[in-house]
């Protein structure tokens, strides 16, 4: 039995690790994001920051406003202040209990850009930190695209490059190297800045580790809490199991 | 009181008389393992899931333009949604775990051998409604791999000659999933398939103790009996397997938090990532996997170079489950006294049958294509090989009584 037991385990080990290598061949390398949940100073900046760029033109709407403040320690009146840029059609500001939409007609959008604009609520889970990470790090100017930029991790991407006034404008520089099936390869070696932006290469990468961080929080607000929660249940089941071991034990005593 | 009270429901509903039959005069024999603690942690998570879904579905709108925003308003907006909808993800994984583990079980100890078929076959029929119940439960999400996956497997269906395309037709109620299949999808799973469950759970546990339980000596304990009719090494279900069965459920409970708490994604495993991007008939993922319970079966079928054939292959890997009975023949019940032969098949069995399920997760490359066909043709081999070998099996005595 125990034979049987090493024998399945060692095939699962085996073609798990073959399947690890499949993952991570091809598709562009990926710089690790930086986030971290309790550091509530970077996720405000990282809600500021979503607010007053995203959400212009992308919808968070499964999120209301308020939930941020509640989550973050804000008061309504400096969500509010805060995050909210839009109004409704009574020309009053957005209240801080509705959901975060956005302004832009997606109609328009879909003429604008040639595609629809993504909802941003839960894209952290569907697509994960680190490629939002790289992505919004890893625009450089391609000409032969509408907008004169492309994207490392998002090739042909339809979003223009929202954030260069802060980065700066970069240009991509490629090596040539031979693949091993003899025909040349165009691999991506390293980014060099052609014209500054209004932050350093270091405050830029903070900024956007910031907003990665916030867009995180906000496709699971529960994080956290479900995580404490967790290991209060643990605690409990384990003292429980304890208990319900000894009962088993006098019970079983006169079963032999 | 409390005794003259049991008199007056007793003289009018045999309820003392199903919870003797049923608990405290079922005797079951004394030497059940950690492998019989699947069948009642099934039970348990049937009922987690029917608690759970109940209160899903006051919150979930089975609409196609407000389905997926339901479920991420049970996240964030109702009280403890999160809570209540990551028991239900991470319960349709456990509940084929526990399920895999129990089937496993009686793969090993002989129990779905003679006098046991239907315990078998309502068991086959409970595992083949879980999968349907599972499917359909998946489209509800309403995101890319709900809808892809979805689309992809009733697509199948296509592949049979001349009612084929109707037959697709008629399932999604429309030329693609939308919202119509959505909603007969949701009217399935939360109506129809639980009727169905229960009615089989009752029938697998009514025909459990109509001939008893086996144990891991493969021994019948009826045929020894007390002077008082009750079978020497049978103890009551209830209290001893009662107390037992609340350990296994609290370490199962334990594993489940973990699950729940800590990976409710389950690395993309439980919880797909392309499923948190709404569905878009017009954007197909770049790849399609079922969830892990599916994907041995998905492997068979991505074997087989005709879709027709590969789904004919698809479905014969699980009708073939359903013959069992009749395919084994070795009279000697229990892996520990069966011959060299079975042993072999059995751990070649589950080998192809866990590699095949990794492979169902991964890209059809050439290589792994080739391995889906290597280990497709070992499962199916293991019942053939079992159909010719089991008759003239060279086993072992097995002893009167249960020793140990």
């Amino acid at each position: 039995m125990r034979r049987l037991l090493t024998v399945i385990l060692l095939a699962i080990s085996t073609l798990s690790v073959s399947g690890f290598v499949m993952a991570s061949a091809g598709g562009v390398h990926l710089d690790h994001a930086p986030g971290d949940l309790t550091d509530t100073e970077s996720l405000k900046r990282g809600a500021q920051a979503f607010a007053n760029n995203c959400l212009s033109c992308h919808a968070a709407d499964y999120m209301r406003y308020n939930r941020i403040g509640k989550d973050l320690g804000w008061t309504d009146v400096e969500v509010a202040e805060k995050l909210i840029n839009t109004r409704g059609a009574d020309g009053e500001q957005t209240k801080v209990g509705q959901l975060m939409k956005v302004a832009m007609d997606n109609d328009y959008a879909q003429v604008a850009f040639g595609t629809k604009i993504p909802g941003l609520t839960v894209i952290a889970r569907a697509k994960g930190a680190d490629w939002l990470y790289t992505y919004l790090r890893t625009f450089y100017l391609d000409d032969s695209r509408p907008s004169g930029m492309n994207n490392l991790a998002f090739p042909d991407v339809g979003m223009p490059h929202v954030l260069w006034e802060k980065q700066g404008l970069q240009k991509a520089v490629f090596k040539t190297e031979m693949g091993t099936d003899g025909n040349e390869k165009h691999i991506f070696d390293k980014m060099e800045i052609v014209q500054a932006g209004t932050m350093s290469v270091e405050e830029y990468d903070i900024y956007v580790g910031d907003l990665v961080n916030f867009m995180v929080y906000m496709g699971e607000p529960v994080q956290l809490e479900r995580r404490s929660m967790g290991k209060y249940v643990l605690i409990f089941l384990f003292i429980f199991a304890i208990v319900a071991y000894m009962l088993k034990k006098e019970y079983w005593k006169d079963v032999h | 009181m409390f005794k003259s009270l049991m008199t007056w429901v007793d003289d009018r509903f045999p309820a003392t008389k199903m919870w003797n039959e049923h608990l405290a005069e079922y005797y079951a024999p004394k030497n059940f393992n950690f492998w019989y603690f699947f069948g009642s942690l099934a039970l348990l998570v049937l009922v987690i899931q029917i608690i759970s879904g109940i209160f899903l579905t006051m919150h979930y709108k089975p609409d196609g333009a407000m389905a997926f925003a339901s479920v991420e308003y049970i996240m964030r907006d109702v009280p403890y949604g999160w809570l209540i909808r990551y028991i239900h993800s991470t319960g349709a994984t456990a509940f084929f775990v526990v399920v895999y583990l129990h089937m496993f079980r009686g793969l090993m100890y002989g129990s779905f051998k003679k006098p046991r078929e239907l315990v078998w076959l309502f068991g086959m029929f409970i595992y083949l409604a879980l999968m349907a119940e599972a499917f359909m439960g998946y489209l509800l999400p309403w995101g890319q791999m709900s809808f892809w996956g979805a689309q992809v497997i009733i697509s199948l269906f296509g592949a049979l000659p001349i009612i084929g395309e109707p037959l697709t037709l008629w399932i999604r109620g429309d030329f693609v999933i939308s919202d119509a299949t959505l909603n007969r999808f949701f009217a399935l799973h939360v109506i129809a398939l639980p009727i169905v469950l229960l009615g089989l759970v009752v029938a697998h546990i009514i025909a459990l103790h109509e001939v008893g339980s086996n144990n891991p000596e493969g021994i019948e304990i009826k045929k020894h009996k007390d002077e008082n009719g009750i079978p020497l090494d049978g103890i009551p279900f209830h209290p001893y397997y009662s107390v037992k069965d609340i350990v296994g459920v609290i370490v199962f409970l334990m594993f489940f938090s973990l699950v729940l708490f800590f990976a409710p994604e389950g690395g993309g495993y439980l919880l797909e990532h392309a499923n948190f991007i709404p569905s878009d008939p017009l954007k197909t993922p770049e790849h399609i996997a079922p969830v892990w319970y599916f994907t041995p079966f998905y492997a068979i079928l991505r074997a087989v170079p005709d879709k027709l054939m590969g789904v004919i292959a698809m479905g014969g890997a699980i009708v073939v489950l359903f013959l069992l009975p009749w395919i084994d023949q070795c009279k000697v019940k229990s892996v520990r006294y069966r011959g060299l032969s079975f042993k072999i098949l059995l751990a070649v069995f589950v080998i192809s049958f866990v590699a095949l399920g990794r492979l169902g997760m991964l890209p059809a490359t050439p290589f792994l294509t080739l391995l889906s066909q290597i280990f497709s043709v070992l499962y199916f081999g293991f019942f053939i090989a079992l159909y010719f070998t089991s008759k003239n099996e060279k086993t072992k005595p097995v002893p009167e009584r249960i020793t140990k």
